[in-house]
């Protein structure tokens, strides 16, 4: 009965338009951020936000970038993981060759450069198609892992090929805390997920949804597929740098070219196929998913005790994390988006079954 | 580079050949990919583990020796059935458990499916045979051919020959089974349409069994090749991101398609390693092969073989 839009009277373009046209869409979502604000860094341990919210706000970035890509534009791709490398490479150049740059605009730049490699290998995007796609995307992964490792220039020359993020600083304030790296993080989130809602409502989003949906068609009607794909590809790189860069300096600190392997890019794959393709809140929900899946698991084993030798359990994690992804997807294969969507359209109708 | 190869005309030929030889090595994984693709439209990014699972099963069974030491050939090919029936059984119940449920998803989901079924199938193998590295001696000695070193100085080893040859049959038996058998024809008609082939009284179910049976089998021999040159262990596993580029050269849907890859992406990659290689570095063969790829799918966007993708709106 609680959640209703019955009186809720739009006489304006601006409320029609509004991200949140039900009043209590728009409480609920400033509550809850609000509460994700002010309310979880004062009670989560420092475990919590440094292990589990942190990666967990930081991946939904990069789950945004890849959804962008081939949830609203269709283009499949498994360069991601090499996208992240990028921008948190560039960010690492950035920050340690030009030191008076301010932390943000360090992230902007590292973006910016993901943005434009992205660009360049999206540009076959326009003859190759489908998982041909996929594959070439995946070269691209492979050739910016080896570009990395092979020029020292790019890791400063550090002989292990690690690098580590130098401190940073946010109007003068040390950003050190977990609770600080929190907050910054999440500031980050807020931004470019109200950016991605609204790139997606607007012109260019509507445009990308037609390219996925069918290319020549939206040829026909008189989309510009080299702009249109392009952009999508530039947008979702920007995305994807951003999460990298945030990976490194907000998240682990120190980093190899080896911790944007393909497994990441399957991660990520995976957070937004769980999630569901095409949805903002989806990205979040499938990055929630697949951080946690792994904790879970291994605290779940843990109960039985440390009896089970470590390589079994590894195995053991592989077994259950790949059944359980398998089951995702025939139980729901439109993804977590849709169950939300489907609960929220029952409690419109709440008491009536329809 | 082509200093190199006219001072030393030999030489490149021995690198041409080898490279040859071990582009075959990556089609006989591609094959298994071309196969379920062919049939169902899946891309099963799956195979790769197929491919480990197959060679462990093989591999420690083969060790168990339940005949005693050594039963020689007989014990053999004993192995090899009872892993070709393991495999064959894995692959059925994975189209049955896993696929028939996902039946008319977009193919991203499918093809997300098969990469959760590559972590199950890893760990499930590995939780069955244990992590250790599997020697796996095949009796084929993996040394240069000594007449032909004689005459001309070349090292191309027995084993690649022995390789090739098997691959080459496999290749052959499969096209005819496509053109003369009638569940090869059925296959063939699945892969058309779906929906015309069940209204011609085509049993589905029955026919994407078949596929992924041998899918399973073709596996089985990839594995037992690889596992003889590399032993048998996690490895094997990322094979499948090497027949990944042998796959789109060839086209996803084309058997001698994934034949002509890999002799492209062999030969290539040897000669890029090694003439090319010294001036960046080395280390190309991970993304070399991909970079061809893409280029040859800029000028044919469906790869060599593939079916020609005809679009109407």
């Amino acid at each position: 009965m609680l959640y209703r839009e019955s009186g809720q009277y739009k006489s304006s373009y601006a409320a029609d338009q509004a991200i949140f046209p039900i009043r209590q869409d728009r409480w609920g979502v400033i509550a809850a951020l609000l509460a994700i604000m002010f309310i979880v860094p004062l009670v989560a341990s420092e475990y919590l936000l440094h292990s589990v919210l942190i990666p967990f706000l930081i991946l939904s970035v990069a789950a945004m970038g890849l959804n962008i890509l081939l949830g609203y534009c269709g283009q499949i791709s498994l360069g991601t993981a090499g996208f992240m490398a990028v921008g948190a490479f560039a960010a690492y150049k950035f920050a340690t060759g030009m030191s008076y740059l301010p932390t943000p605009v360090v992230f902007v730049l590292a973006g910016l450069v993901a943005a434009a490699v992205g660009v360049f290998f999206g540009l076959p995007s326009l003859r190759i198609k489908g998982f041909y796609l996929a594959v070439t995307t995946l070269g691209a992964h492979f050739f910016i892992e080896w570009v990395i490792t092979h020029f020292g220039w790019f890791t400063n020359y550090s002989a292990s090929g690690v690098i580590s993020a130098p401190k940073i600083f946010l109007f003068g304030m040390p950003i050190e805390s977990a609770e600080s790296r929190y907050m910054f993080t999440l500031a980050i989130v807020i931004i470019l997920a109200l950016l991605m809602k609204n790139l997606v409502r607007s012109a260019i989003g509507r445009a990308w949804m037609a390219v996925r949906d069918m290319d020549v068609a939206a040829e026909v009607i008189g989309i510009n597929l080299l702009r249109t794909k392009l952009i999508a590809f530039a947008v979702s790189s920007f995305y994807c740098g951003i999460a990298g860069a945030m990976y490194v300096f907000l998240y682990l600190g120190t980093v190899e070219p080896q911790g944007f392997d393909i497994n990441r890019a399957f991660q990520v794959l995976f957070m937004v196929i769980i999630g569901g393709l095409g949805s903002v809140l989806g990205s979040f929900l499938g990055a929630a998913f697949i951080v946690m899946l792994p904790i879970l698991i291994t605290n779940v084993a843990s109960i039985f005790g440390s009896a089970i030798p470590t390589h079994v359990l590894s195995n053991a994690e592989l077994i259950v994390f790949g059944a359980l992804i398998i089951f995702f997807l025939i139980v729901e294969p439109a993804g977590l988006a849709r169950l939300w969507q489907i609960g929220k359209e029952k409690l419109r109708m709440w008491p009536f079954p329809y | 580079m082509l200093d190199v190869m006219i001072s030393d005309p030999l030489f490149a030929i021995e690198v041409l050949v080898s490279g040859l030889l071990s582009g075959v090595m990556y089609s006989l994984v591609a094959l298994g990919f071309a196969l379920i693709f062919k049939a169902s439209g899946v891309f099963n990014f799956a195979q790769g583990a197929f491919v480990l699972f197959a060679a462990l099963t093989f591999v420690s069974i083969l060790e168990m020796a339940w005949f005693g030491e050594g039963g020689g050939i007989l014990y053999f090919i004993f192995c090899l059935i009872i892993a070709l029936v393991v495999m064959a059984v894995y692959g059925i119940a994975v189209e049955r458990i896993v696929l028939r449920p996902l039946v008319n998803q977009p193919l991203i989901i499918l093809f997300m499916a098969t990469i959760g079924l590559n972590f199950f199938t890893e760990g499930f193998a590995q939780s069955l045979w244990g992590t250790e590295v599997h020697p796996l001696d095949l009796g084929i000695p993996d040394m240069p051919w000594e007449p032909l070193r004689d005459a001309t100085g070349m090292g191309i080893t027995i084993y690649d020959m022995v390789a090739a040859g098997i691959a080459g049959i496999l290749v052959l038996s499969l096209s005819l089974f496509f053109s003369e058998a009638r569940t090869g024809r059925a296959l063939r008609a699945v892969s058309d349409d779906h929906q015309a082939a069940l209204s011609v009284g085509i049993p589905l179910q029955h026919i994407w069994a078949v596929t992924w049976g041998v899918a399973g089998g073709i596996a089985l021999i990839a594995g037992i090749l690889w596992g003889g040159k590399l032993g048998v262990h996690f490895s094997l596993s990322l094979l499948a991101l090497k027949a990944l580029p042998v796959l789109i050269i060839g086209g996803f849907d084309s058997i001698a398609g994934a034949i002509v890859g890999g002799l492209i992406i062999g030969a290539s990659e040897k000669m890029a390693e090694v003439f090319i290689g010294p001036y960046f570095g080395g280390a190309l063969e991970n993304w070399f092969p991909y970079m061809l790829a893409t280029v040859f799918l800029l000028f044919r966007p469906q790869g060599l073989f593939g079916e020609k993708i005809i679009e109407r709106v």
